[in-house]
């Protein structure tokens, strides 16, 4: 069969909602742009355990510490299935993370900032959470099958998450001035970055159309955005709390809430590397894999001492 | 030695009560501190599975922790009841956030540093068979909540048993680095499993009898250790002191840490 048929019967699935499936024939460029979706994603949920992490040894209370323990835990397993699925399309897991530590792979420009307060946990799972969920819940209708199912199981801990980073900010909300001002501080820190994680403006996105043809992106950054907006511009009432922008109104001819330009040098900044912790974001990822190398060196020489048909010894690893 | 379990934030405890709630309180700081110590390594595992694995073991431990601090946080209501409720009560927060280096009461194994891989899994597993023969034991106490709390855990440490085991024998006997980073990690620790079978004034009073313990740890650790190529290291002079509250310099680190938001906003919800 000449290419252009595959091609045709690869659109015609698109079209008709059937799901990409490894096995099957896809062109090169929808291979590449899912293999690149999905590894940054991986690795957006893996880097995105650090500044989390920075607050776990601290965390105020017993309770609060075990769920955010938890949180961090879910992230780790949403980078495995997401990896697993990277899989599918031909590229290995140290393959994969060998081009983050290169430099060569993005993540999400988020987690480039740092958590200085407690508060900041909160703002995290609340915003951050929160704003990947307007992304992850698109894509559980992503039309490559393996990413859209690993989407599934993803979006149901995620609005856990926001739920639980609501529930913590509302918690120092009703509690002292000093809590409440920690409150304000981090969403006023956290707030313009969140819209961020949208991606550029639709006009100068590039990979948009194609990516809307081939269903792996369903909705523009521009309308994602909007909907973070008008999700969060109601929750934060709740709250009692602000968000720190004076352009934020509610248009009753849009049925939108308008809202102010984000400032897109910094965003430019950030992904260029020059975010405040870019730096020790990848270090810490690069630090903990090869200091590990070794210990991954160990377990495989050991499963193949168990594998050769040699057993020197009992199995205590059964018993034990 | 000077005992803790008097302490006069528990003064109207009476004496029996005093020692039960200073073993209630050991067993929760154990499980709080090395929960603590596994927690640092989350996401920055050697490979993911096994992040997810050793956060799950700290999760364990302080659930374990939690369950402990409530049943002191009880007991010691019971003989102080404060009048408007609320604040000012022991909870499983004030005993975790609210004492001091001297009145914690973890062994020193728990608190020592994660160091590398094989010194956290070493730790896990000399922890851990510990604690799974002394958690079979409690599972008949005479105090149904410490059998019960016991009982339900029995479950957890089994697997970190099994789990720890399972890479103390696969670094051991892995490659030429891996075993050299064992023997370190026995160095390093060795010194702290001594303290575990010598009773503490309130482990003498209710009975626990350690030196039985001892028995059955030791082996299971030379089987282990066996299979692993690692050789028990003999006339290593123990260290003592965590149970009765003379820990080493570490604890007060992980303490600041621990600690940090409740001591600096005193009083405050979270
Ligand atoms: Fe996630
Ligand atoms: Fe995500
Ligand atoms: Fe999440």
């Amino acid at each position: 069969m000449p290419v252009q048929n595959f091609e045709q019967i690869f659109q015609g699935k698109i079209d008709n909602e059937v799901k990409i499936e490894p096995k099957d024939w896809m062109p090169d460029a929808y291979r590449r742009t899912n293999i690149r979706q999905i590894s940054q994603h991986a690795h957006s949920e893996v880097v995105g355990m650090l500044p989390e992490g920075n607050w776990i040894t601290r965390a105020p209370s017993l309770k609060r510490k075990a769920i955010l323990l938890a949180k961090v835990q879910d992230e780790a397993g949403h980078g495995l299935y997401l990896y697993s699925a990277c899989e599918t399309l031909g590229v290995s897991r140290e393959e994969t993370m060998n081009d983050l530590h290169s430099g060569k792979a993005k993540y999400s420009s988020i987690f480039n900032y740092p958590t200085l307060t407690w508060a900041d946990i909160g703002a995290i799972g609340w915003l951050v959470d929160g704003a990947a969920i307007m992304n992850q819940v698109m894509l559980t209708r992503t039309s490559y099958g393996p990413y859209a199912r690993a989407m599934v199981r993803i979006c149901k801990e995620e609005s856990f998450h926001q739920r639980q980073g609501f529930e913590s900010l509302l918690v120092l909300s009703r509690g002292t001035e000093e809590q409440k001002a920690m409150c304000q501080d981090a969403i006023n820190r956290w707030w313009w970055p969140a819209l961020m994680m949208f991606g550029p403006k639709d006009s100068e996105s590039t990979n948009s159309d194609q990516s809307m043809k081939w269903k792996i992106k369903r909705k523009s950054n521009d309308e994602l955005r909007q909907n973070f907006v008008d999700m969060i511009a109601e929750q934060i009432k709740t709250l009692g709390m602000k968000l720190p922008d004076d352009k934020l109104k509610w248009n009753d001819e849009r049925r939108h809430y308008d809202f102010g330009e984000i400032n897109w040098d910094e965003f430019w900044q950030v992904v260029k590397g020059n975010g405040p912790c870019n730096k020790q974001r990848l270090d810490a990822r690069k630090k903990a894999w090869e200091e590990g190398e070794w210990v991954r060196e160990a377990a495989a020489a050991y499963a193949r001492k168990k594998a050769s048909p040699n057993p020197s010894k009992g199995g205590a690893l059964e018993a034990a | 030695m000077e005992t803790t379990y008097s302490n006069n934030k528990f003064s109207k405890v009476p004496p029996q009560d005093g020692f039960r709630v200073a073993y209630i309180l050991h067993l929760a700081d154990n499980s709080l501190i090395l929960g603590q110590r596994n927690a640092e390594w989350c996401g920055h595992g050697p490979v993911l599975e096994q992040d997810i694995a050793i956060t799950n073991i700290s999760l364990d431990l302080i659930g374990q922790a939690r369950s402990f601090y409530q049943y002191a946080a009880q007991l010691i209501n019971q003989h102080s009841p404060s009048p408007g409720g609320g604040r000012g009560e022991a909870s499983e927060d004030s005993l975790a956030y609210l004492r001091t280096e001297r009145e914690f009461k973890n062994c020193l194994l728990a608190e020592q540093p994660n160091g590398d891989w094989a010194q956290t899994m070493l730790r896990q597993f000399l922890y851990s068979t510990y604690q799974y023969y002394l958690y079979r034991f409690l599972q008949t106490n005479s105090d149904t909540t410490i059998a019960g709390i016991a009982e339900k855990s029995l479950k957890e440490v089994s697997y970190h048993l099994r789990w720890s085991s399972e890479w103390v024998i696969r670094l051991g006997d892995g490659t030429e680095e891996s075993h050299k980073r064992m023997l370190r990690a026995v160095d390093e620790l060795w010194s702290y499993t001594g303290e575990l079978f010598i009773p503490a004034p309130y482990e003498k009073e209710l009975s626990i009898d350690t030196a039985f313990l001892k028995d059955d740890w030791a082996k299971k650790v030379n089987t282990v250790f066996d299979e692993a190529a690692l050789t028990v290291p003999s006339n290593v002079f123990m260290q003592e002191g965590g149970k009765t509250g003379t820990h080493t310099e570490h604890l007060g680190y992980i303490l600041s840490d621990l600690q940090y938001l409740q001591r600096a906003y005193p009083g405050c919800d979270w």
